[in-house]
């Protein structure tokens, strides 16, 4: 019954590194830039949840609400100020911008939290379910965590499909230009591929945070580096891939600590990036891009 | 009247005039070819057209209204569609979404709409899907409506990128070089499709082309482009027997 335990609970910390690596795959899709200041996001979503339920006494609801609002107005924010600018300019200048912004989200919790942890009260209040005559304990969290994140993919997938808005950024995905001719503005569709990416961070965050309750300015960076590692893992720029990607991530992250060593479970996680990058660099989903000569 | 009128349109690469002077008269529902040797800035006037590229001087005025200084996404909107050189389709979308990114604009529901799938996006979207059906079925692509785009055969490809272009409800339909790569009977049969569109849609059709027999096939005028200047323009017959113009393709 352990390894099933292990199982279960992989598969609830992967569902939260899939929705960080949704934000990091669509963004690199429709921007080809690695947003890493994405993980932060995270933070500051936890941080909102926890201002509203824990300071202010307020419902969980309001807190996840707000966190979902706040990181999607910080999304769009920073990709118009930091990002947009650099449209034009090359891929380390943008890298470099993003690892910038990374620092600013972090010291700017610092500023206003400071570094001592808080400690955050989980939102999901469903008791543990124990299956097989309780040799099998499921804890609520896991459970919501996993199901949030399936529904929240097919509604993406969905979305991405049959949706108009969902049509433009495929289109922009490929080739702005033409998109632009056909009269997509490309603009607004960037600023709303951030906005999806960072509301998926913010439910990731207080997912997190749930799950892992304590709360620091820091506390996204870890998971936003493992999401990256998931989406690349499962294949960058690709929806499916960054599901199949964070999945596996948690699962081999929670199964390492468990049999190997809790030490050693970030070292192995890294060394699946590496391994992905020397075998397969596309990722699992991944489409090899041919160059014509 | 005429639908497009060009004046004086020039842009300049560093030091080289890439368009110089260039001026355009295009009545409604012609047939009119660009045609010039290579490099002499063909592809750049259509540029200059859709906004791609900001002319340093000259205007463009579109059924009356001045397109000068709009960007490209204003221009697609005033009414110019255009097709690539190389096709440059939507390959990871589907033929029938491909059609239907060009009807983005003129159908309209809000994300939410679209998340929640509230009536008013599923009407939307059946509409959408009954237009670009239509357009699909004119070009003979319905029944590959579903497939990716990247797995049709060259010319459909070349056909969808028309559709897409029409999608988007265009007065004057630009087509930079339409047959290339095509064999004689695709050529022949691309001609039938291009008269129909102009025919059956009432369209204003300004194509690139160096397929001569294309273009002695179906343009009504030409306008000769070389290195950036036009060297003359007028009834295709008697541009294609200009002794200029066979000079600056033929040489000396």
């Amino acid at each position: 019954m352990g390894f099933i335990s292990y199982l279960i609970d992989g598969i609830s910390l992967g569902s939260v590194y899939a929705l960080i690596a949704l934000g990091y795959t669509m963004v690199y899709g429709i921007a080809k830039m690695l947003n890493f200041a994405h993980g932060d996001v995270i933070m500051i979503g936890g941080y909102t949840v926890y201002t509203i339920v824990s300071t202010m006494g307020l419902s969980p609801w309001l807190g996840m609400a707000a966190s979902v609002v706040v990181c999607t107005v910080l999304g769009v924010a920073v990709e118009k100020i930091a990002y947009k600018p650099l449209r034009m300019a090359s891929p380390l200048a943008v890298l470099i911008t993003a690892i910038g912004v990374s620092y600013f989200l972090q010291n700017m919790g610092l500023l206003i939290f400071t570094a001592s942890p808080k400690a955050f009260t989980s939102v999901v209040s469903i008791s543990n379910i124990k299956l097989a005559d309780g040799a099998l304990n499921i804890s609520g969290v896991t459970l919501v965590t996993i199901i949030t994140c399936i529904i929240i993919m097919i509604a993406l997938m969905f979305f991405i499909k049959k949706t108009k808005a969902g049509r433009a950024m495929v289109a922009v995905s490929e080739d702005k230009g033409a998109a632009l001719l056909m009269g997509i503005d490309v603009n607004s569709t960037i600023s709303l591929t951030f906005a999806i990416g960072s509301g998926l961070a913010a439910v990731a965050g207080f997912l997190l945070c749930s799950a892992y309750p304590t709360l620091t300015p820091y506390t996204g960076a870890m998971p936003g580096i493992k999401a990256f590692v998931a989406a690349v893992f499962g294949g960058i720029g690709s929806i499916p891939g960054a599901f199949i990607g964070g999945i596996l991530l948690g699962i081999i992250e929670i199964l390492s600590k468990a049999y190997i060593s809790s030490q050693l479970s970030d070292a192995i996680v890294f060394l699946v990036l590496i391994l992905v990058l020397l075998i397969k660099p596309t990722g699992i989903l991944g489409k090899e891009i041919h160059e014509k000569v | 009247m005429a639908i497009l009128e060009v004046n004086n349109l020039s842009i300049s690469f560093g030091g080289l005039m890439a368009v110089n002077d260039f001026g355009l008269n295009i009545e409604e529902g012609q047939l009119y070819g660009l045609i010039g040797p290579n490099g002499a800035g063909k592809t750049t006037v259509f540029n200059l057209l859709t906004g791609v590229y900001k002319p340093d001087q000259g205007r463009v005025i579109l059924d009356g209204k001045e397109l000068t200084g709009k960007n490209t996404i204003e221009i697609n909107q005033e009414g110019i569609a255009r097709t690539f050189q190389n096709i440059r389709l939507f390959s990871q979308l589907s033929v029938l979404d491909n059609v239907k990114v060009g009807l983005h604009n003129d159908y309209t529901y809000s994300t939410i709409e679209g998340i929640l799938r509230l009536p008013r996006y599923k009407k939307t979207e059946k509409l959408m899907t009954e237009r670009a059906m239509e357009l699909l079925e004119v070009f003979g692509l319905a029944d590959e409506a579903e497939y990716l785009a990247s797995n049709l055969p060259y010319g459909k490809q070349r056909k969808l990128e028309m559709a897409r272009a029409l999608a988007t409800n265009p007065k004057l339909l630009l087509l930079d070089e339409p047959a290339a790569g095509m064999n004689p009977n695709e050529t022949a049969e691309l001609m039938e499709n291009i008269k129909f569109v102009r025919d059956k849609f009432k369209m204003t059709i300004l194509l690139i082309e160096h397929d001569m027999k294309l273009v002695a096939g179906i343009c009504e005028k030409l306008t000769v482009l070389n290195f950036g200047k036009v060297l003359a323009e007028g009834e295709t017959s008697a541009v294609l027997h200009d002794p200029k113009v066979i000079t600056a393709y033929l040489g000396e």
